[in-house]
Parts: structure tokens; sequence; C-alpha cells
């Protein structure tokens, strides 16, 4: 009776406490399964987490100004930029100085270019200094003040040099105040004129525009779904090719195949005058604006919306519809009240794809969009690719990233995300 | 046995040294990037043929990748891995790509070959060195092409502001640059203070304000293919677009097209060469550099492509179509009986005000 009255801790066969043997086996377990994981994790890290996090990181990231023209921006600390005037030769020459030492660098005009993204002008400003600074001997070349001027009148302009100071800090949230049409004012931020507002009507456009196009995508995959999946397979499988043949057509040939059809000398148009439906001096507009883009988006992203409905319908059983019926449900009753709610979760699938798909289109718009269907991601493109304002393209898809992230909260907290499914 | 073992060392030292003593310090491959289609092509023939049967043992590659170049620059230079060594870009992108310190700056005179006749060139490109960064080939046009059976042949490029006599739709490209200014000037401001009057919010209303005009009638393309597309299918009547396009669309395939040389904005297309290249690779980017840029090859560029060469020496060397047979100088844009009102296009004024204006323009378009 020994046995029971020992309150010890219970062993392994080696002497061991049975819980710390017990721990060393899983956590051989555990490191064995995170090994076997780590090329594809660290590959995520790589490519994905942290080029992301980098770009998440420029929205803010504003060193430029303060390691170019380091001189400056502590000889400028002091200036009131209320006073209406330029600042005093102090300040210009420890730009001249700054200046200086960035032309032989060649940095100076990235700093024009940065700069010029919030008042433009500043570009040249900087480029035509930088050409003639060069050549100065800062010790015996001064006074700076009046050469600027000479350079350019609008290095004495209170504006340009307020700018410098706003800008000036290491951190900044002009880009976010940029994407959300706003602009550092004298007093904080205000809003841009009305003529340069552009980002909240895209916003709100891509919202609602992806909304009717994951609707429109409903509409017309639900009942193509249904028949895929009640067919008997083999014309289940001849059917399932024309749904992914669009996939294998390039997202440009499809396009452009569109603005053949809809086009006001397109197939449709002609065929509807051809029939007499419509006259030829009024033909239809469909391509070109919010239609075409729902139209031709629609059709690109249909098979996304299929394919996850599809593979849940397939598991609905079809006795449970059979028994409604005999119990005495109509056919609607029998559809609505036994087999939609089953197939809510491929539903749910399906327009998140779609839904997130087309939050971030833009060949599509920009081709058949003309100037109402055009999306947020466009301007993205432009700033990544065209303007080089990376810093307002990283704010723009932050933006658009926590809005993405917040409806998908939002979906959560409504549908529950347990009830998606793939299948 | 012995005598074979040594001839056979002998040859392949031979094969060898000539390879070796020519391109001792340069690079046996060179990546060139453009923009692909026939403009690329009619590179290829005039410059890269030529220069391969130069120098047997080199390996050109052609990325097609001029469309996003200045994006992808940035990242490769970021990245620390530029593996390109000469890009073809507009010269707006050039300047760009100068002032984010992404391209090389290049010393025309030291680095370029001068005219046959001796003139530096510097001299020979004259204006056309809009930025330090930056080797010109070509000067093209972006004009506009009408459908002559569907409107009356119109002859100022204010028609496009005219729906009265010239009914039906336009397409104008997606971008304040060039629109900006042909509606100053179809709205009387004269040619020489375009710039000054668009520097002036007023001056940028008034701009927009007279393309609202037409705004309904206007479709906003964004590839240079589009143009010519529209208007063969009749779904416009008239539309901008680069001139070459026009003049495929013309004389390769017969459209019912005319062109309206009338206040047509030049713009040039170079070579630029990425900052910080191996030292190997960036001799072998010059010394092609050099050789693609000189007079008889921009001369010969003009066989296969209907824009003009960026040397004034080049000019009177521009002969007949390769394929077609027909004489290129007229279709050239910088043919004096179509240049003779011209819209000058200021880069230097673009450089400051393009993402201002871009701005503008698209809560413009957006509204």
């Amino acid at each position: 009776m020994s046995d029971t009255t020992n309150s010890g801790p219970v062993l392994a066969a080696d002497g061991t406490p049975l819980k710390r043997s017990l721990a060393r086996a899983l956590r051989m377990q555990k490191i064995r399964a995170l090994m076997l994981i780590a090329p594809l994790l660290l590959f995520v890290l790589l490519t994905f987490i942290l080029p992301i996090a980098d770009m998440l990181f420029r929205s803010v990231e504003n060193q430029i100004v303060s390691e170019t023209l380091p001189r400056t921006v502590v000889a400028l600390a002091d200036w009131d930029s209320e006073s209406g005037e330029a600042p005093d030769e102090e300040v210009f020459t420890a730009l001249a100085e700054d200046m200086k030492i960035a032309a032989e660098a060649k940095l100076h005009t990235r700093v024009g270019s940065r700069l010029n993204y919030e008042n433009p002008g500043i570009s040249s400003l900087f480029r035509k200094a930088g050409r003639k600074a060069k050549k100065w001997d800062i010790e015996n070349d001064g006074p700076f003040k009046e050469k600027f001027l000479d350079i350019h009148k609008n290095w004495g302009s209170p504006d340009v040099w307020r700018t410098i100071q706003v800008y000036s800090p290491k951190l900044t949230n002009g880009y976010f105040l940029n994407a959300a049409d706003m602009k550092k004012g004298a007093d904080g931020a205000e809003w841009r004129p009305e003529n340069e507002q552009i980002y909240w009507t895209l916003f709100i456009r891509t919202l609602i525009m992806s909304l009717a196009i994951t609707t429109s995508c409903i509409i017309l995959g639900y009942p193509v779904a249904w028949i895929l999946a009640n067919l008997p397979s083999r014309s289940a499988n001849l059917l399932m090719i024309l749904v992914l043949l669009p996939f294998w057509t390039s997202l440009l040939v499809r396009t452009s195949a569109w603005k053949v059809m809809l086009q006001q000398q397109g197939v449709i148009n002609e065929t509807l005058v051809w029939l007499g439906l419509v006259a030829d001096d009024a033909r239809l507009v469909m391509i070109n604006n919010q239609f075409g883009t729902i139209v031709a988006m629609t059709h690109i992203l249909l098979p996304f919306m299929i394919l996850p409905m599809y593979s849940v319908m397939q598991t609905i059983n079809p006795t449970y519809l059979r028994a409604a019926k005999s119990l005495g449900a109509t056919n609607w009753t029998s559809f609505w009240r036994v087999y939609f709610p089953q197939s809510v979760p491929g539903i749910g699938a399906g327009s998140i794809l779609v839904f997130i798909l087309s939050i971030g289109y833009y060949i599509t718009p920009e081709l058949v969009g003309g100037t109402k269907g055009v999306f947020i991601s466009n301007r993205i493109a432009f700033h990544i690719s065209s303007s080089l304002n990376w810093g307002l393209a990283a704010a723009l898809g932050t933006i658009l990233l926590v809005v993405v992230l917040g409806l998908y909260w939002a979906y959560d907290k409504i549908v529950g995300i347990d009830n998606v499914k793939l299948g | 046995m012995k005598f074979s073992k040594f001839s056979a060392l002998a040859a392949t030292t031979a094969l060898c040294a000539p390879m070796a003593y020519a391109d001792g310090h340069m690079s046996n491959e060179l990546t060139l990037v453009s923009w692909g289609g026939a403009y690329q092509s009619s590179q290829h023939k005039a410059y890269v043929e030529p220069y391969l049967a130069m120098n047997p043992g080199l390996k050109v590659i052609w990325d097609e990748s001029s469309a996003e170049a200045v994006a992808k620059l940035r990242a490769m230079n970021e990245a620390g891995n530029v593996t390109w060594d000469l890009v073809d870009a507009v010269a707006s992108d050039s300047m760009r790509l100068c002032d984010e310190g992404l391209a090389e700056e290049i010393d025309h005179d030291n680095d370029l070959a001068a005219a046959p006749d001796g003139t530096s060139a510097s001299d020979d490109f004259g204006a056309l060195l809009v930025s330090d960064c930056f080797v010109p080939q070509i000067v093209y046009s972006t004009t506009f092409g009408y459908r002559t059976d569907l409107i009356d042949k119109p002859d100022s490029v204010c028609a496009i502001f005219d729906l009265d006599k010239y009914p039906g739709k336009r397409s104008l490209q997606k971008r304040p640059i060039d629109n900006m200014e042909w509606a100053l000037y179809c709205d009387g401001v004269a040619k020489d203070d375009i710039y000054d009057t668009l520097s002036t919010p007023e001056g940028v209303d008034k701009a927009l304000a007279k393309l609202d005009t037409i705004k309904d009638s206007v479709v906003w393309w964004s590839a240079g293919a589009e143009t010519p597309q529209l208007l063969a299918d009749g779904e416009v009547v008239m539309g901008s677009t680069y001139n070459g396009r026009l003049f495929s669309a013309i004389a390769e395939q017969n459209q019912p097209i005319g062109m309206l040389w009338d206040m047509q904005s030049f713009d040039l297309d170079g070579w630029v060469m990425p900052a910080g290249l191996p030292e190997d690779r960036k001799a072998r980017a010059m010394d092609f550099l050099k050789f693609a840029t000189d007079t008889q090859r921009l001369a010969d560029q003009a066989k296969y492509i209907s824009y003009g060469p960026a040397r004034a020496s080049s000019a009177p060397l521009v002969g007949k179509h390769a394929e077609l047979g027909i004489d290129m100088a007229p279709h050239m844009p910088t043919d004096p009986a179509n240049a003779g009102n011209v819209h000058v296009y200021d880069y230097e004024w673009w450089a400051d005000n393009r993402d201002d204006l871009d701005g503008k323009f698209q809560a413009w378009l957006a509204k």
C-alpha cells in the first residue's frame, strides 16, 4: 500500500517525471513540424510579409529631407512661417552648404522631386540651384540669399520654405492626408480645394462597384452552379469546361472582346439597329462607363463565384428536398427553407473572393471604364509606375487594406467566418 | 601526336584571342529595354543587327518593359540588382530617372559619335538634349487622325472642339499633357503664352472648361493602339495618337484615315543608362550607345518606322521604307510640310507640374 501514499510526481520508466518526459517528446514533434513548414514560412516571410511591411512603412517615412538638408532643417527650425517673408541669410548659407554636398552626390534632385509632390515647382528650383551650387565656395562666395534669388525668384517665396519646414520631420502623416483629399495647411490638416479632391470619390466608387459586381456574380452564378451540381456527372464535366474556359484565356483578350461586343459600332448595337429596336443615331452607350466595367468584370470574375458555390452545392443531400416536398412544402418553400440555407457558405466564400479581387482590379477598368468606371487601384498603379510617388501609393494601399480587413471583420460578426466553405 | 596536340592548342588560342582582345573589358551580354512591337523591331534591324555583325560573340537580350521602366528601375536600384544595360524611355521619364539618381549622366560630346562633317554630338542633337542622362533617338509626335469618309477634312487642331462642323466622338489620351495645351490654344491663347497661362489656377480652369465642352463626346485612351482601332471601327471620327501608329493604319493597312499635322506635339524617345552598372557592362553599353546613335544608324531606323531621326545630320539620309518602298521623308513629323505649326512641349514645366495637374485632371475626369 506504500504506492498510494507516495505523493511525488509520476515517473516515467527512466526515472524522469512523466510530465517533463512528455513535454520533451512533444517539443521534438513540434520542432520537426516547424522544420517541415520552415521553407514555406521563410518564403512567405521574405517574399510577402516583409515587402508588404516595407511598403506600408513608406506611407509615413520621410527621412530624405532631413538627411539631405541637415543644416537647413536645423537653421529653419526657428523661422516663423507666418512672417510672410523668406528666412534670413543664415538659412540660405546652410542651404548652400547642403546643396553643394547633395549636388556632388547627385541627391539634390531627389529631394526636389519629393517636395514637388507637395508644392509643384520645387523640383526645378532644386535642379537649377544644384547646378550652380556645385561650383560655389561656401567660405568665400556669400551672401547666398541673393544668389538663390538670382537662380529663381521663388527661392524667396515663403510658401516654398514653409513646405521644406513642414516636411522636415523624419516621419510624416502628409501622405495619408493626401490620400484623404487633405493637406497640411498653416494650422494643421485642411481639405484640398474641391477641384483637387478625387480619392474619396474613388474609394467609395470602388466599394460600390465591387459590391455591384459581386451581386451580379451571385445572381448569374447561382443558377449555373445549381445546374452543375444537379446534372449527371458526364454533362456536368462538359459544362464545367465552359465555366473554366475563360480562365484559360488572357485577361486582355477577354476585355478587348467586350469592347467589340459593346461599343457603339459593335456587335450588340449593330444587331439592335438591324432589328429596328434602336435608331441608328441613338445607339446605346454600353462601354467606357460603369456599365461596361461591371459587365466585363462580372464575366472575368464569374468562375471565382461558381466554383465555391458548386462544390458546396454538391455536398447538399437531395433527399432533404424530397423529404421537404413529401411533407407538403411547395417547390419554392423547399428551395428557400431547405436548400438555400445549406448553400449560403458557398455564396459567402464566392462573394469574399470576388469582392476582394474586384477591389484590386485595375487593367479592366482602365480599358473599359472610361471616366466613371475608374477604380482607386488605377490611381495606385499610376503613383507606383508613373509619378513614382510611392509614399502616396503606399498610403492609399494601406487605407484599402484596412477597409478590406474592416469589411472582413464585419462579415465575420454578421455571417460568421465559420460559415464560409470552399467545398 | 605532339604536333597535333600543339596545333589544337594553337587553334583554340587563335579562336579565343580576337574575342579576348576586342572585348577584354566589355561584357558579352547586353540587355536592352524597349516598347516591343514595330518600334522595337525597327531598333533591332537598324542598330542591333549591324552591331552584332561587328561583335560576333555578343548576346543581345530584349526586354519589352519600357512602359513600366521607371518603376522597375527604381525597384531594381533599391534591391541593388540592376539587370538592364540600356533603357528606351520617353524624354519626360528620362528626366524623372535622372532626378531620382537612377540614370547615369552622359557626356554627350565625349561619349557619342560626332556627325560625319565633324559637328559635335551636342550641336548635332541641339535642343533635343533635354536631360543630362538622355540620348535621343527619334522625334515622334502626338497628333490627330480623322476618318476621311465620315467628316470633312479638318485643317486646324481646333476641329476637335467643333462639334457642329465635325459631329461624332473623338479620342484623346487620358492625361493632361497635350490636351490642356490644345484646349488653351483653341480657346484663343497665343502659343507663346500657353505655359504662362497654365501656370495660374485660372488658366487650368480655363483649359478644363474648354475640354468640358466636348467631355461627353470623348473616348479616353491609355494605349497607343486604341485610337487607330477606334478610327477603323468608326467608333470615333478623329483622335490623337502617335504619328507612327497612324502611318501604319494608313500606309500599311489602307484604312480611310487622314493625318492632321496641325499643332502636332513633338516628343522624344531615347536611351537612358541605369546608374551604377559594373564596369564591364557599362563599357559594353557605352560602346553600343555610341554606335547606335550615330548619324547613319538613326537615319536607317526611319526605313522601318515613320519617326524622325533625332540628329540634324541624319535627316538628309532618310530613304525609302524597307518593305513598302515609299519615300519616308514626307511621313516624318519633322518634315517641313508637316511641321508648319507645331506645339513645342515644355519638358521642364511638365516635370514641375505633371503630378499636380494630373491630380486636377483626374478629379475633373471623375466628376
